[in-house]
């Protein structure tokens, strides 16, 4: 199995006697370790230099010289960012927080519902409506951002946490990735649950969500990691900096004319830290979540 | 597994009451179960999805620069002057070329790495994670490291910090169209972030591959190398593929983040999203020509996710190959 990507044919050295496995690869275990050890390099880079920079003054950073690491480790930059009171950055922090996880909760309640329904009750205009549904993936939500902001603002919800939330908690992909989760749910145990009395409802709380924590894990993962992430939404909904989320904090110090640089780098860090924290821990969920969604072939 | 437990909770009550399982009334009909579970999705996106789009495609015909409720009717005009205009006919262009660079490109890499990790014997965790990890990151936090540290313009960054290592001058990455720079510093910010979300849809789809293939294969006489993986692996990711190349098309027509952040204040290099930003909510808050732009772009997205449908076999998958 070659690959197509320049780093293995690079580093993959003239092997005296290439191994060759089941799956019929030439690369040689070393050279295997080589190309991959190499890409993986690359990829951590970019979090390298954040960190570096976080902990270095700005003569450091910006010096002639390049240097591998800040001579002297600057901790006091994570209690200078706090306390910056020209930048709000743990208001924003704050903002993040409240809207992903509302926004996490909301998606996953709105949603599963709504693939639960699509994929399993009998109706007879189910296929309408999956259709209907399945219409708004064609249009992607951004490209809609004039409108919903013309909404929005209508209803008074700039800069307000309803504004930054719930016209977000209607995803089309959400539900039908949902709907194909269901698909696959073992029909067999809510029929159990229906013959022993359960409703719709009954089945729905007290059988196949109990047992389906594994792909709701990961959804929650994916969403909470898309709303903290994004970007246009909130730069649109919050105009006063009292409502600007981590991301839309970051545009504008990047934008700004006087550039601290360690500051925004602190901030960078901080905001990335909470994401990393639910890689590390949450992973397995994630990658089975990801590779579960459907999308695969 | 709560199966019986909740048989044990469940059980008295309902026994009594109907022992045959088609349940009457409204609380057991599928229909009002039906509404009960989509009745909350449905009116969300009848309002905040389809109403505004309903809404834009009305705005559309309008003259509407500062209200939302003109009066002013022009008919194709915002169309006409939207199409007939160099900032967005450009941005159109942008993307584009964005587009040819970044599909293939994160195609490539994010199957290369999954080959790669696919055939780790130790530590297939430990570099899936590495591949993952910028996944976490927001294309803000990945513009402003691109920005400011790997190709900030100045003696100081690091792209010009190596090139100064073989005698080379600085680069002025970002501020100057001609020749292209800013094109190395998009597509590679947003190569990083991607990459490492469809490795693991390949992964997923290699660890589906039944290793029968391969040894049948063997027995063909197929050589290990080009041949496997032309004939049997590439075949056998066909399905996935399709749906890689689907998404991450949608993903460019979405670009807007780092575009925004990296290229901040040019008149250049932007992509549809920013030039639409711009024209409505900008200074002079075009909502008309704005939603026009907004009707002219779901247009061609549709358009093109159809055309792909039609070539590729998007969601015939299994049948297809």
């Amino acid at each position: 199995m070659t690959t197509t990507t320049p780093e293995v044919s690079k580093s993959a050295p003239p092997a005296p006697k290439p191994r060759r496995d089941r799956r019929g690869g030439v690369m040689s275990s070393t050279g295997l370790y080589i190309a991959t050890g190499t890409a993986a390099f690359f990829f951590l880079v970019p979090f390298y230099l954040l960190v570096r920079n976080a902990l270095s003054t700005d003569t450091e950073i910006t010096g002639e010289n390049w240097k591998f690491f800040p001579t002297d480790v600057q901790w006091s930059n994570v209690k200078e960012l706090f306390t910056d009171e020209t930048v709000p950055f743990g208001q924003s922090l704050w903002n993040s927080a409240v809207v992903a996880t509302l926004h996490t909760a909301g998606v996953l309640l709105v949603c599963s519902l709504a693939g639960y329904a699509l994929a399993r009750i009998p109706y007879r205009h189910a296929n309408k409506v999956f259709y209907a549904v399945l219409g708004t993936l064609m249009v992607p939500t951004a490209v809609t951002f004039v409108p919903s902001f013309v909404l929005v603002s209508s209803l008074g919800w700039v800069d307000t946490y309803r504004g930054l939330i719930i016209p977000g908690l209607f995803s089309g992909f959400t539900c039908f990735l949902f709907r194909q989760y269901f698909l696959g749910f073992p029909k067999e145990l809510e029929e159990a649950a229906r013959v022993d009395g359960l409703g719709y409802w009954g089945a729905y709380w007290r059988i196949v969500v109990p047992n389906s924590l594994n792909f709701f894990a990961a959804m929650a993962t994916i969403t909470f990691i898309n709303g903290w992430n994004s970007f246009l939404w909130p730069l649109v909904i919050g105009q006063d900096p009292g409502s600007w989320t981590v991301q839309v904090a970051l545009s504008n110090y990047m934008t700004n004319q006087t550039v601290v640089f360690h500051l925004i780098f602190m901030a960078t860090a901080f905001s990335i830290l909470p994401l990393v924290f639910v890689f590390l821990f949450l992973q397995r969920w994630l990658v089975q979540g990801i590779a579960q969604t459907g999308i695969k072939g | 597994m709560s199966t019986t437990t909740t048989r044990d909770l469940a059980s008295p009550a309902p026994a009594k009451a109907s022992p045959a399982r088609p349940r009457r009334g409204l609380r057991g009909s599928p229909t009002f179960n039906f509404w009960l579970f989509c009745g909350p999705f449905l009116i969300g996106l009848a309002i905040f999805v389809y109403a505004p789009i309903l809404w834009s495609i009305w705005l559309s015909f309008f003259e509407a620069r500062f209200t939302v409720t003109p009066d002013k009717f022009v008919g194709f005009e915002n169309y006409t002057y939207m199409l007939t205009n160099d900032d967005f006919v450009g941005s159109l262009v942008t993307f584009t070329v964005f587009a040819a660079f970044i599909v293939p490109t994160t195609w490539a890499l994010s199957l290369g790495l999954a080959l790669l990790v696919n055939r780790l014997r130790f530590m297939r965790a430990f570099f899936r994670s590495v591949f993952f990890l910028p996944t976490a990151c927001s294309y803000v936090a990945a513009a402003l490291i691109w920005k400011m540290s790997i190709f900030s313009g100045v003696r100081f960054g690091l792209m010009n910090t190596i090139l100064a290592w073989f005698g080379i001058d600085n680069i002025a990455w970002l501020v100057d169209p001609n020749p292209p720079w800013y094109w190395v510093v998009i597509v590679s910010a947003r190569l990083w972030l991607q990459s490492g979300f469809y490795m693991i849809l390949f992964l997923a789809a290699l660890q589906n591959i039944p290793g029968e293939l391969y040894e049948a294969a063997a027995i063909d006489g197929a050589k290990p190398g080009w041949q496997t993986f032309r004939h049997i692996t590439l075949p056998q990711l066909r399905a996935t593929s399709t749906a890689v190349i689907l998404l991450l098309l949608i993903a460019a027509y979405q670009a807007f983040d780092e575009f925004f952040n990296l290229l901040s204040k040019t008149t250049w290099g932007r992509p549809p999203l920013v030039e639409l930003y711009y024209k409505a909510l900008g200074e002079s808050q075009d909502y008309g020509s704005g939603s026009a732009g907004a009707v002219i772009l779901t247009v061609l997205i549709c358009a093109v996710t159809l055309l792909q449908g039609k070539f590729l076999g998007f969601g015939r998958g299994e049948e297809s190959k």
